[in-house]
């Protein structure tokens, strides 16, 4: 079986760049409306702080009783959720309560309740993850854009950071649209999104630059054609490559339990982003800085 | 077609086999046979899948700076290097004591240390518990306690409570509203008399017995209550001795960290030097406080700034699902590659199934740690790993289209395709690298998996399948691609 062979698609045309531009923006800024709407991003306790437990009753719990009594014993502002199964809840508690009472309390209340998972999280640490985080990203970035300008040229490294800044903006969009919780594992998955998004542009670069290598070309209109041929020529494996990713990543995010929940979430929206970036945005980019380069 | 060299097929077959005997035992096949003594161990699990704690206590300098400071010596960065390295050897010490099999005990970043424990009964609790400064005192009770403290009816109960001049909004002790020589400090009691659960002392600040001068403590009964015995070295029972004589007939408040045990009355002079201490004691707690004390206090007060704890069971359950969610996604590609490539199809499908068996060997040989995460990025590496197949087969596909025959289209084909998954596994083994060094634990363990992974993946497509490929057609005349 094949498909996708010999396609030749108009890509990169002028008008399509500015459609795929405009498309993207528009994500982006939905994504940038919803942030403000929602008073930001869902921030787990491994960055804002607070204490986590997870318990798992005997019985099917009644969230609402649940809600109650914590709110006898004064944590009023304690968020509970179910978490997989009927008989498993979530009880997230602020920074700064002492959570030992609320133990104590529920391990009274409820008879044969288990303790299955508890974190807690003090301010310093998570001050220390947001700044780690934002390192990380940077340096990410950096290395990438160190090694694709010594691998190839300038300009291609602006396509393929311009294509991540654009796959890790949606993926946010995405969170601060669904208000899943943002914890220390979507920010490996947004690490790791960097890191496929930017596989599937080094490919379709990789293509670009053998092609000009043979081509040559002595007109603009001629390096577009030529970027889009390649873009062809390598869609059927883009596509196959998505595939076989996004396919065990919906397994992992059915199949793989719920604390992955999240993590697999982001790695779904970020793949999908990151294959659309590596056509639409990076090589149309490409061009737009060649063109830039050319007409000066 | 010119025959395969012997030697690729013996280094293909001698990396298959040392990976598969190294990973074998990881997964529970040769559990109870003879083959278990001569293979190497199970791969370690994370604590997220073994259940476990991992605790980070953070030193208080500004106590500590203070502390340095009332003795009249300067702070310096020394002094607390000096106190992190004392700090860590007590909690090491009594790490051991607990007969934790294999702690993380190590210090992170200027005042930091970390703590992980797992194959025991209740991690968190001991954690919590090695963590503890341990600072023991033995005060007097101040005797004009009216002074500070009055009894109020609340709600038809007795209370008592410590007087609103001395507090400030929180219902703490306000600074500078006491003496010098006293200090109030609380009592935890759980009876319902009391609101809040704890009882206020006014202690003298200047009669006191530091534990410092302890030589033993154990557990013992009294009055069929777990009690803590101790016994003072020589100098703190000269001063005990002392004390009790002087001030017989009074209370003698036993604090442990700021915390008031009890507060029994001195029936008589105590010349030996050895005490009792009760609080209200569970068994477990009296031990751990007995352990504490013996191995001696902190020299810097910790505080627990992170702490993450996963019962035995959760794991567990990770564990099954983790591999559950390998086994479906696995046969999902395994399936695809064959239903879209055909023959070539199981090739890659082969290089698939060395490509795990590599992953487990190595994380085996290296002693690296599987978290959840990192099942993670297994799972992950069978969708991205048939990449550079995929990159090899498209090219060959291209090549034959064009005319070539099988054999030139397939030598074409990764010649090609070589350049491509350099450049593009190369950039993603940047970003694990940088997840490696930023991320803490579990998160290291995706970063773990995943570049073992890519480098597999690049080893099984470049030369493993392209061996298979050559030797299929030097052995057979083949005219047609099956891709």
């Amino acid at each position: 079986m094949q498909f996708l062979v010999d396609t030749n698609y108009k890509f990169v045309t002028k008008n399509r760049r500015r459609i795929g531009f405009a498309f993207s923006i528009i994500l982006i800024i939905i994504g940038i409306v919803f942030y403000f709407l929602n008073g930001g991003l869902n921030l787990g306790i491994d960055f804002k702080g607070g204490a986590t437990f997870q318990y798992k009753f005997e019985q099917k719990v009644d969230v609402n009783k649940l809600r109650d009594n914590l709110k006898e014993v004064g944590f009023d502002r304690a968020i509970i959720q179910k978490f997989g199964s009927d008989k498993e809840v979530l009880i997230k508690v602020e920074q700064g309560k002492d959570s030992t009472e609320l133990k104590n309390y529920l391990e009274k209340q409820y008879a044969g309740i288990e303790l299955r998972r508890e974190e807690k999280v003090g301010p310093s640490i998570g001050k220390d993850l947001k700044r780690n985080s934002f390192w990380a990203v940077i340096i990410a970035l950096g290395g990438i854009l160190i090694y694709v300008s010594w691998r190839f040229e300038f300009k291609y490294s602006v396509g393929a950071i311009l294509a991540l800044v654009h796959d890790v903006l949606i993926t946010l969009g995405a969170f601060a649209i669904f208000q899943f919780e943002f914890d220390r594992t979507v920010l490996a998955a947004i690490l790791m999104v960097i890191g496929y998004s930017l596989n599937d542009t080094i490919v379709v670069f990789d293509r670009i630059r053998e092609y000009m290598r043979v081509e040559r070309p002595r007109s603009d209109k001629h390096y577009e054609e030529t970027v889009n041929k390649a873009i062809n020529s390598s869609l059927s494996r883009t596509i196959i490559t998505s595939v076989t990713t996004l396919l065990v990543i919906v397994v992992l995010y059915i199949a793989g339990g719920q604390i992955l929940h999240n993590f697999s979430f982001a790695l779904l929206v970020g793949i999908l982003v990151g294959t659309y970036s590596s056509i639409f945005i990076s090589s149309p980019v490409l061009i737009e800085a060649h063109l830039k380069v050319s007409n000066d | 077609m010119k025959r395969v060299e012997k030697w690729k097929w013996i280094v293909i077959i001698f990396i298959f086999l040392i990976m598969f005997l190294t990973g074998l035992p990881s997964t529970g096949i040769t559990d109870g046979t003879k083959l278990e003594k001569w293979l190497p161990k199970k791969v370690n699990l994370g604590l997220d899948l073994q259940g476990g704690t991992h605790v980070v206590f953070e030193a208080d300098v500004e106590e500590l700076q203070r502390k340095v400071e009332e003795r009249g010596g300067e702070f310096t960065d020394k002094e607390l290097r000096d106190a992190m390295d004392r700090a860590l050897k007590k909690i090491r010490n009594r790490v051991d004591k607990f007969g934790v099999a294999e702690p993380v005990i190590q210090r992170q970043g200027r005042n930091r240390i970390v703590v992980e424990l797992a194959g025991i009964k209740n991690p968190s609790q001991v954690a919590e518990t090695v963590g503890k400064t341990a600072y023991l005192e033995f005060k007097l009770v101040s005797e004009n306690q009216e002074n500070y403290i009055e009894r109020v009816q609340e709600d038809g109960l007795q209370n008592v409570k410590v007087k609103d001049k001395y507090l400030n909004e929180d219902g703490n002790i306000r600074e500078g509203s006491l003496p010098q020589m006293v200090d109030i400090l609380y009592q935890k009691v759980e009876k319902e008399r009391d609101a809040d659960g704890r009882i206020p002392f006014v202690l003298r600040n200047d009669i006191v017995v530091e534990g410092d001068s302890l030589k033993d403590a154990h557990v013992t009964m009294q009055d069929a209550e777990y009690v803590v015995a101790i016994k003072f070295n020589p100098e703190g029972a000269r001063k005990f001795a002392r004390i009790t004589g002087r001030y017989k007939g009074r209370q003698l408040a036993i604090v442990l960290d700021d915390v008031v045990q009890s507060a029994p009355r001195i029936q008589s002079q105590i010349p030996n030097g050895s005490g009792i201490i009760s609080g209200d004691f569970a068994a477990q707690e009296a031990r751990n406080t007995a352990l504490i004390l013996k191995t001696g206090a902190l020299p810097v007060p910790l505080k627990i700034e992170e702490k993450r704890t996963v019962g035995a069971s959760l794991g567990q359950d990770s564990v099954s699902m983790g591999l559950r969610a390998i086994i479906i996604g696995f046969i999902f590609v395994f399936i695809f590659m064959i239903f879209y490539y055909k023959m070539s199809g199981i090739v890659a499908d082969i290089a698939l199934v060395f490509n795990l068996i590599i992953i487990l060997g190595v994380l085996v040989m290296f002693n690296a740690t599987l978290t959840l995460p990192g099942i993670a990025g297994i799972i992950l590496t069978i969708g991205m790993s048939v990449d550079a197949n995929v990159l090899i087969f498209e090219r060959i596909r291209e090549e034959y289209r064009l005319g070539r025959s099988v054999g030139k289209a397939i030598s074409n084909g990764f010649d090609r395709a070589f350049v491509t998954i350099l450049d593009a596994n190369i950039t993603t083994i940047i970003t694990a690298m940088v997840l490696y060094n930023f991320g803490s634990g579990p998160i290291k363990g995706f970063a773990v998996t995943l570049m073992i992974g890519i480098l597999a993946s690049m080893f099984t497509a470049l030369f493993v399948s392209r061996v298979i490929f050559q030797t299929i057609l030097s052995r057979k005349n083949i005219r047609k691609l099956s891709i």
